[in-house]
């Protein structure tokens, strides 16, 4: 009965959950309701993955209507890896929300943001398991006003403007990609997505679909803060609460990434996209921009926060990079790199979140010698940021490994040394970091730092070391970004 | 026991991490023990793959034992050794930490069973050495950055080649090859700037000299006959490397005899020793391959002789360049008489070390019929001579009195050199000792009569050459070797040459490319700096314009 039910269970849940936060008066209480279902959340997700790679598809019909009339939930690899993803980083990182959010949040605002975070757990949970065009907007506007909260939560003033910002450009891509789905919903007359990519076989080159794929790729693309569509992104992560960056930074994008690859390769088809259309070209020119680009703007950020945020929009463009080189071996490092980027930004995020929880400052200067007095949180910051870069032996690695193989795969071999380049700008940003924290003598903000509580402590070493098994260890991850990559391009159409 | 096995160059990098968290007499103890015990380890390697483990679905092979790595891994842990006896003194735990992970890198490249392990131990040998040549302060931060400039481009390619050729082959397996696609083209490049190699063969007598006087120990050793090591093992009778080679021996030569800085001198004459080794891996006969083999063993040995007596003068007096020496024979005898044994060694006298190994490439040149490059290596050998066998420890020991009056260095500094000057004469007299340790059997005798007087000819003729010329290199040697000198000696013609190719010129250009770095940096912070149009605030008005820009792009390019 429960393993049937799984994929509503996924979903429903944290919206319970929050239903219930929201009546509670103490933030301990709605802390534990969240800790509770996030942390029930990896199970479900992993039940839905062993049932996938048992038995292929999974086709819930919600409420009993039967697709592609009702809204079906349609679970196949790739979306119940990204459930597990999303859910393990949200069970991750309610330990440590705790006193990071007792720190930062006005106690009588903690039950509401608890109430919040499950909102955007369930939002982005619902964008990833549903199989109906619609029901994706619905998750994505529940998931998208919950970040705008989020971030308006965070203590600096210039959080408001940072979520008055997103929450436009928030909306113009929503609405973007509600115009895509009405263009299609107009041309096909159903919103069930596999049944979508069955109707639009013949109909594909009319302008309609091409106006309703370039509607739904923009949307999307500021949903993921692909460049120049990142402006929002910044100013976002880096006023947000330290709980929420952590939590917005490792799964947000990433459930964007999966709608594009959703679209692109299940609705309209690798064929099409690739073949017919110059798709592959315009993402290797943002892509790169965005590597090249993003990395250089987070060289000289003095905000840690900041500068990570730049980071992540760089590392964003090695995911969509795998899209644009388009072969197996090249989007299995884009799908790999989602996973790893989503560990290694929670790592950084977090230990940065327990600096901030230490000092109150996460400027570069007051992080000065900081390495003295709290050496294990600044050396899992190191080891994450190894990882940024793209040392053998950590996840980062293994996601540019299959990036260059892939565009040696293409005959790009120049495209091999840009990985590399930008790799070393990497290298630039984080040394900075290790210079100022490991180098400098200790500032005075710095002076009564000490590690932050176990509670804290703890999920960022989690993360950290997940960072360097995943680097050895690459059957799970690799493994299975290579089935979702085989599946996505022989495209189910 | 091959069950637990301990990687040997992991032992020496644990060991180097150590050396920062003890002081005084356990550091010295460390230094010493740990190179004696990885060679330990090292000869408890038996043939065959003994380590490997999956990673990403290949095989990753750290540890595979044969005679070629063992006799390279042998011979990296004694240098260590030597190494550490020499800077026991040295009060830099930064140096002495990075010099023994810098060695331990080395010896894990020679084990190295796949692609993947060669290169994350050549990228840790490059960070090490870096901040090796760093240690030397003053002007070696510039110069590490330069060597960590050039280093980095050399990992890029060869990162890039070991990709293109896993991608290709589907295999990790580190083999002998032909340079027959890109990516292996850009393996082979990857390899050979380490080696030294035109066109930026520059870097090294660039860097290697501003290092400390126990730094340029450690760097003269492991960087170029690591090269040498993997160029032997992956690129075997490659024909481009023999005009490679040829062009290193000749390069090193001449800038050596014209130079006047001592420690440059002897990177000059690395350079060219390692040109020796690459041009017999291009030859690719046995005899040839094992000349090479062994003429890296023993170049070692004496070039350690060298560097060191070098490093002493340089600790006892600050001063290194032929002008300001002289006649330090009196004060430093033993230094001198170890810096004569290591002269004769590299110009291979008999009875030393280099006359048993160095004349196996030549004689590789002649079995193959290669009449051109037998009579250059032949010509090169009394070249060598003349700049490192006679003119370093001339201009150093003997030659005018400089009124210096230096004691010989510190006990440590002296037993390191006895006991590498030791090695010299030993090898030459029981040559067996080395050719137990080739990895193929050798049926070469060293010690025939016409070997011998053809080689004590070649030596006395450029012997006799030098003092006949001698008057005409002192009066270059005055002058010291800086731009000034190109302007009176050999006219614009040279003083172009050097221009493009001396180091001294290299620096300058790299200097250049400095400040022309920066300008673009300054250029690029205008737009990515934090008030940079890239990293300010948008408004919220023109974030939007942005957005239906896009979307008009993307119409019109799926509409074409």
């Amino acid at each position: 009965m429960i393993a049937a039910n799984l994929p509503a269970l996924q979903v429903v849940l944290p919206l319970l959950g929050a239903v219930l936060c929201a009546f509670l008066q103490r933030g301990v209480w709605a802390w534990g309701i969240a800790l509770v279902v996030s942390v029930a959340m990896p199970f479900v997700a992993a039940g839905l993955l062993i049932q996938v790679l048992d038995g292929g598809i999974i086709s819930y019909a919600m409420g009993g209507w039967e697709p592609p009339i009702g809204i079906e939930y349609r679970i196949d690899v790739v979306n119940a890896f990204l459930l597990l993803l999303v859910s393990v980083i949200g069970a991750v990182i309610m330990p440590y929300a705790k006193r990071s959010v007792e720190k930062e949040i006005a106690p009588e605002h903690q039950p509401w943001f608890y109430a919040i975070y499950l909102l955007c757990l369930c939002g982005l949970l619902g964008i990833v398991i549903t199989g109906d065009a619609f029901n994706v907007f619905v998750f994505m506007e529940v998931s998208s006003l919950a970040t705008y909260a989020l971030i308006a939560m965070g203590r600096d003033r210039r959080a408001l403007l940072a979520a008055y910002q997103y929450l436009i450009m928030g909306t113009i891509g929503a609405t973007f990609y509600v115009i895509g789905v009405g263009l299609l919903y107009s041309m096909t007359g159903t919103l069930n997505l596999a049944d979508m990519a069955n109707r639009l076989e013949g109909i594909e080159n009319s302008r309609a679909v091409l106006a309703a794929l370039a509607f739904l790729t923009v949307g999307i693309s500021l949903k993921l803060a692909l460049f120049p569509l990142h402006v929002w992104l910044p100013n976002a992560y880096t006023y947000a609460p330290s709980m929420a960056t952590a939590f917005l930074a490792a799964t947000a994008t990433k459930v964007a990434v999966y709608l594009l690859l959703r679209y692109f390769f299940t609705v309209f088809g690798a064929s099409i996209i690739f073949t017919r259309l110059p798709v592959a070209e315009i993402f290797l020119i943002l892509s790169l921009a965005a590597m090249f680009g993003a990395s250089i703007v987070a060289v000289f950020q003095d905000n840690v926060k900041r500068m990570l945020a730049y980071s992540s929009v760089a590392q964003i463009g090695y995911i969509t990079l795998g899209i644009a080189i388009a072969n197996k071996t090249g989007l299995t490092g884009g799908i790999v790199h989602l996973f790893n980027h989503a560990l290694i930004k929670g790592a950084l995020f977090m230990a940065i979140g327990a600096v901030f929880y230490q000092i109150g400052s996460v400027k570069l200067d007051d992080l000065a010698g900081l390495g003295k007095r709290m050496p294990i949180t600044m050396g899992a910051f190191v080891m994450a940021g190894l990882s940024i870069i793209g040392v053998p032996g950590t996840v980062g690695f293994v996601s540019k490994w299959y990036l260059g193989l892939g565009a040696f795969e293409q005959g790009w071999w120049w495209l091999v040394f840009l990985l590399v380049a930008s790799s070393l700008i990497s290298v630039v940003y984080i040394g900075r970091i290790v210079e100022v924290v490991w180098f400098r003598p200790v500032s005075a903000a710095a002076k009564r730092a000490k590690e932050p509580p176990l509670s804290m402590l703890l999920p960022t070493l989690l993360l950290v070391a997940a960072t360097v098994y995943f680097g050895f260890d690459t059957s799970l991850t690799a493994g299975i970004a290579e089935r979702a990559a085989e599946w996505l391009l022989a495209g189910i159409r | 026991m091959a069950d637990f096995l301990i990687p040997p160059g992991l032992a020496l990098i644990a060991a180097g991490l150590l050396v920062p968290m003890v002081q005084g007499r356990a550091r010295s103890v460390l230094l010493l023990a740990a190179p004696l015990l990885t060679l330990w380890l090292i000869w408890q390697v038996p043939d065959g793959v003994v380590l490997s483990f999956e990673f990403m679905g290949y095989v990753i092979a750290p540890v595979e034992g044969d005679a070629l790595s063992r006799l390279f891994a042998t011979i990296f842990a004694i240098m260590a050794f030597g190494g550490g006896l020499f800077s026991l003194n040295r009060d830099n735990p930064t140096e002495l930490s990075a010099a023994f992970v810098y060695a331990g890198s080395a010896i894990s490249v020679a084990f190295a069973g796949d692609l993947i392990t060669v290169f994350v131990f050549w990228e840790i040998m490059a960070v090490g050495s870096t901040i090796v040549v760093w240690c030397g302060g003053g002007e070696a931060r510039r110069a590490g950055l330069r060597y960590a400039a050039i280093h980095l481009l050399g990992g890029v390619l060869l990162m890039a080649g070991i990709a293109g050729e896993i991608g290709a082959t589907g295999s990790t397996e580190f083999r002998a090859m032909q340079p027959d696609s890109i990516a292996r083209w850009l393996i082979l490049a990857g390899f050979l700037i380490n080696a030294g190699a035109p066109p930026l063969s520059a870097w090294l007598p660039d860097a290697y000299p501003e290092a400390s006087w126990s730094g340029m120990v450690f760097l003269g050793a492991f960087t170029t006959k690591t090269a040498v090591y993997v160029l032997l093992r992956g690129f075997p009778g490659t024909e481009l490397l023999i005009y490679v080679g040829l062009y290193m021996v000749f390069y090193g030569i001449v800038y050596a005899i014209l130079e006047n800085d001592i420690r440059r001198l002897l990177a000059y004459a690395i350079v060219s020793q390692a040109g020796f080794m690459v041009s017999g891996i291009g030859i690719g006969s046995e005899i040839a391959l094992n000349g090479a083999a062994a003429h890296a063993f023993v170049s070692i040995i004496y070039m350690a002789v060298l560097v060191m007596s070098a490093g002493s003068v340089l600790y006892m007096t600050g001063k290194r360049k032929c002008t300001e020496l002289g006649g330090l024979f009196r004060t430093m005898p033993l230094t001198c008489v170890c810096a004569i044994v290591g002269a004769l060694s590299i110009s291979s006298f008999p009875l030393t070390a280099g006359f048993v190994a160095k004349s196996m490439i030549p004689q590789g040149a002649a079995d193959e019929n290669l009449m051109i490059v037998w009579i250059l290596l032949a010509a090169a050998s009394a070249g060598v001579l003349f700049h490192a066998g006679i003119k370093f420890p001339w201009f150093v020991f003997f030659q005018k009195d400089s009124g210096l009056r230096p004691d010989d260095p510190p006990w440590n500094m002296k037993a390191a050199m006895v006991l590498f000057a030791f090695f010299c004469i030993a090898l030459g007299v029981y040559p067996e000792l080395l050719y137990a340790l080739l990895s193929s059997p050798v049926d070469y005798v060293p010690y025939t009569g016409a070997h011998v007087v053809f080689q004590l000819q070649l030596l006395l003729f450029s012997g006799l050459a030098f003092f006949l010329m001698l008057g005409w290199l002192k009066s270059t040697m005055t002058i010291t070797l800086d731009f000034d000198w190109f302007y009176r000696g050999l006219g614009r013609a040279l003083q172009r040459e050097f221009q493009i190719k001396g180091s001294a010129a290299w620096a300058a250009f790299a200097d250049r490319t400095y400040r022309a770095v920066v300008r673009f940096l300054e250029t690029v912070y205008r737009h990515h700096g934090p008030q940079g149009v890239l990293a300010r605030t948008w408004p919220t008005g023109s974030m939007a314009f942005w957005i239906t820009l896009l979307l008009g792009a993307y119409l019109i390019a799926y509409y074409l």
